[in-house]
């Protein structure tokens, strides 16, 4: 072995050479992420110029028209939407907080980890999987598509985002505060609501508002269930449900069972029907829908990076 | 010691923060050339701040800067035309932990010369074998140099990670804290094993345990903390003095363990 | 926790219970004793339904396929080049289908998989702390806007703009080359709707599950790794290249592979410009179909009970591959903290 190893190496020629390598693989990452963003911008922006152009207040409150006329806007969807997604958030919170409470309780045991590789696998399941799933137990035993049939198919993709991000944020409540107050004799169940719930309410909620924003941008899952409907309207329903001394029952019945449309599934329909009404329509569906879900994701990661940042300081 | 006091390092009114906080404040004391500098001085003092600014570690931190010099060989290490890979090549440093890569033992040790183009399977060889040997490790692994390095027991990980770092020939051998997280044996062969390196390498130590660096040193630099928090030089001088009689009140206190 | 009749209670306490004529506070504090056995028994039952959910899936759909797994066994799955999928005579094979989700997921992969790994790269150890979180979140973006409107977006404006010309250069330059006509023969329609055109749309939306995977493993890996690195002389791009990469790589593969179960079971944006034909051969410049796209497109209109059988056949065939991948990739990904616990 030489004694100076170094003296025979062209050391400024080495040290160019790999600063030279260094700048430029660097640099390469960089653009990497600059390319990423440029379909993000694309999208955005185009979604945007063309969805403003067609936006107007007929949009939101009125149902369709008929085809290959101009006017008429897409109440049925955004209503549907609103439908559906608060079914999933009825049905699927309450039972993924009691799971992440389970796992929280039970990590290591046989069902805490097929509880955990279950969840694992319905996050993993295809969407349109799900649909058909809904399809077969939901519309097929009552023989109609129905709002109620979508808002469970969209609970059933809630599900396993929701339990995954309360697990995380149960997680973090520190052991003791669950402690102090088993140790002040409440029993477990008010600790865990009144106490542990509390302690991780914020980042649960942020992960049910992410929950929410997928399950609104979700198409596959309502086609076999929610199916569509041009005429879906809640303010009509409850209103003729009023005028005919209907119950509360009837009315809610008639919302949750009538099949109806929702945002994406619109857009989907729309964007491939020969109409150019439609298509413009359809880029208004987009810019809506969009507008929702990006901010809800945007207003749920600043506020879970703000808390963070909170807690570290 | 016979050999003649040449001086690697100076380091110069040196001042480091992080942010607005101020961890070192103006330390002046050299680096005697193939002889051991040991750090000393109650926790959160600033030692391994010291340290780390001698081969630019502290560059990492984000928001951190310095005011002053650390020359090495006369010239200023953080001169903007230095080049902090060169730095670092000339100025080794050895953590706290072991942190050897998750690679063979023989990769870990070829992993410096590697990046200098070093290819010939020959010429890596006897890096290699004499990085190991004069780690006191070769004996352990020679006949094992394809298991991974992670396999090995902490005290070896330890010297697995001084031959990686004297295996690209630095001149100065930053350790902090090199054994405190090994067992009494482990450390007592670090110890030696830091005698025997001191012959061919310049050694600065920062250690938490007065009578490691009684016993490995031959200079000892003591911090404290100033009022504002900020670390200082209270006492630099020849080990045995600085143990013996020194002329400073808080190290004194120190080392005759009346606080820290 | 003092639940015993009055004979070891001293009888001041058992007149404050109140044992004949209990008063609504003291049977409200006994309920809520009992109360945490209704909160068990209602944490298993959410519990128990949840596996029972997954379990149901998959009873469903083995049962609902049937009739199709008798008639054509693993015919259905073998890539017979004659292979049909054809309602009007009742044949059904998924090969066609089955081929065009791998070579559009594939075809994805290779493209995100260096975007992703660089963009991770950027994130984790390049971005200055300010524009991580506002670059990080925009990486994100790319995952959260909704399936159909990428493919809104794709039909009306990424396939004439850019797939089309990409697909007619292909076309022309290799796809006369023998050999590689198979993969690239033309003509590609003018509307771009093809196999490409999934594809690409797909890298899109597999960019940010890999990135952002990969980003949490670089971000796993212990620092005093980097620091070995740094303080050997090496850059920070050889710090990347030989120590970060090689130790998150089963994690990175993992993020991979959870791409790759992404892409395959994406629905609308492949449905949407993906043409929806079979037995179009193997050109990626032609029209085909997905196992997802052919579920969207056809099970609402199937004509026969064989046809919604082969449907949920390969609905079947989408999970069994999904809970493989998914499986596979959380190992992985598991994998890289595990070591970081080792050392």
């Amino acid at each position: 072995m030489p004694q100076d190893l170094f003296a025979q190496i062209d050391l400024p020629r080495v040290y160019r050479r790999r600063r030279f390598l260094n700048d430029v693989a660097l640099s390469l990452t960089g653009v990497a992420v600059a390319l990423a963003v440029i379909p993000l911008v694309w999208i955005v922006v185009y979604v945007f110029l063309k969805g403003m152009q067609n936006i107007n207040l007929d949009f939101f409150i009125h149902l369709p028209q008929a085809m290959g006329t101009t006017g008429g806007g897409v109440t049925n969807a955004i209503q549907g939407s609103i439908v559906m997604v608060l079914v999933a958030v009825v049905v699927a919170i309450p039972i993924a907080l009691l799971v992440a409470f389970y796992l929280l309780f039970h990590p290591q045991t046989l069902l805490g980890q097929i509880l955990r590789f279950s969840t694992d696998l319905l996050a993993g399941v295809p969407s349109i999987v799900i649909g058909l799933f809904g399809y077969a137990i939901l519309v097929v035993p009552f023989k109609h598509f129905s709002a109620l049939a979508g808002g469970l198919v969209l609970a059933m993709i809630m599900l396993p985002i929701v339990i995954r991000s309360a697990e995380e944020m149960l997680k973090l409540v520190p052991k003791e505060l669950r402690e102090g107050a088993l140790a002040l004799g409440a029993p477990e169940w008010k600790t865990s609501l009144s106490v542990v719930l509390v302690a991780a309410l914020e980042g649960i909620v942020t992960g049910v508002m992410l929950a929410i924003a997928r399950a609104t941008g979700e198409t596959a899952p309502l086609l076999f269930t929610a199916l569509g409907n041009e005429h879906y309207n809640v303010v009509a329903y409850v209103r003729q449900g009023i005028s005919q001394h209907q119950s509360i029952f009837q009315i809610l019945h008639k919302i949750l069972a009538e099949p109806t449309d929702a945002l994406p599934l619109t857009l989907w329909k729309y964007a491939q029907q020969p109409y150019p009404e439609r298509v413009a329509q359809s880029w208004t569906v987009a810019l809506v829908l969009m507008f929702f879900v990006l901010a809800l994701n945007i207003g749920a990661r600043s506020w879970l990076a703000r808390k963070r940042r909170q807690t570290r300081g | 010691m016979t050999q003649s006091l040449a001086i690697k390092m100076v380091i110069r009114r040196l001042s480091v923060f992080y942010k607005s906080f101020q961890a070192l404040h103006e330390v002046d004391m050299p680096v005697y050339e193939h002889h051991v500098t040991a750090i000393i001085g109650p926790s959160g003092c600033g030692k391994s701040t010291l340290l780390r600014s001698l081969n630019r570690m502290n560059d990492l931190v984000p928001g951190s800067r310095i005011k002053g010099e650390v020359l090495l060989d006369g010239e200023d290490i953080y001169d903007p035309g230095q080049d902090v890979v060169d730095v670092r090549r000339r100025v080794g440093m050895v953590f706290q932990r072991p942190n050897p890569f998750p690679m063979s033992i023989y990769d870990n040790v070829a992993f410096g010369p590697k990046l200098y183009g070093i290819k010939k399977q020959p010429v890596l060889d006897g890096i290699v074998e004499e990085s190991l040997r004069a780690a006191a490790l070769w004996d352990d692994v020679k006949d094992k140099l394809k298991q991974s390095g992670m396999a090995l027991s902490g005290g070896q990980q330890q010297r697995l990670c001084i031959a990686r770092a004297i295996a690209i020939q630095p001149e100065v051998l930053l350790m902090d804290e090199p054994a405190s997280a090994l067992d009494p044996i482990a450390t007592l062969r670090i110890e030696e094993l830091i005698a025997e390196l001191k012959q061919r390498f310049t050694i600065v130590i920062v250690t938490h345990n007065m009578q490691q660096a009684a016993r490995v040193s031959d200079y000892t630099a003591f911090l404290m903390m100033n009022d504002q928090r900020a670390g200082e030089l209270a006492e630099f001088s020849e080990t045995a003095i600085l143990f013996t009689t020194p002329k400073d009140k808080r190290t004194e206190d120190y080392i005759t363990g009346r606080f820290g | 926790m003092q639940r015993s009749k009055g004979s070891t209670i001293t009888p001041m306490l058992s007149s404050q219970l109140g044992n004949r004529n209990p008063s609504w506070r003291a049977r409200m504090g006994r309920w809520l004793q009992h109360g945490d056995r209704i909160w068990r028994t209602a944490l298993l039952v959410a519990s128990l339904l949840t596996v029972l959910l997954v379990l149901m899936i998959a009873w469903e759909i083995w049962t609902g396929s049937t009739l199709s797994r008798h008639e054509f066994g693993w015919n259905f799955l073998l890539p017979w080049v004659e292979s049909v999928w054809n309602p009007a005579l009742d044949r059904f094979q998924a090969w066609p289908a089955i081929y065009g989700s791998l070579i559009t997921s594939l075809i994805a992969l290779a493209l995100a998989v260096p975007f992703s790994v660089a963009i991770a790269i950027f994130l984790s150890e390049l971005a200055p702390p300010v524009l991580r979180t506002p670059l990080n979140t925009m990486v994100e973006m790319l995952a959260a806007v909704p399936s159909v409107v990428y493919g809104l977006w794709g039909i009306y404006v990424f396939l004439p703009v850019v797939v089309t010309p990409i697909g007619r250069v292909l076309a022309a330059s290799v796809g006369s080359v023998p050999g590689l006509s198979l993969l690239f023969a033309g003509p590609m329609p003018v509307s771009g709707t093809s196999r490409l055109a999934a594809a690409l749309i797909l890298t899109f939306m597999v960019t940010p599950t890999i990135a952002s995977v990969s980003r949490e493993v670089l971000q796993a890996i212990p620092r005093s790794q980097r620091e070995a690195s740094l303080a050997l002389g090496a850059t920070p791009w050889e710090t990347v290249w030989k120590v970060l990469l090689p130790y998150g790589l089963s994690g990175i593969l993992g993020a991979v592979i959870l791409g790759f179960g992404r892409a395959i079971g994406e629905t609308m944006a492949v449905t949407m410009v993906i043409g929806n034909v079979s037995g179009s051969g193997y050109s990626v410049l032609r029209p085909g179909y997905t196992m997802a796209s052919i579920i969207a497109n056809e099970f609402a209109e199937a004509v026969s009970d064989m046809h919604t059988s082969a449907l949920i056949e390969i609905a079947l065939i989408l999970f069994v591959v999904t809970i493989i991948l998914n499986v596979i990739a959380r190992w992985l990904v598991a994998s890289v903290n595990r070591k970081t616990m080792g050392s």
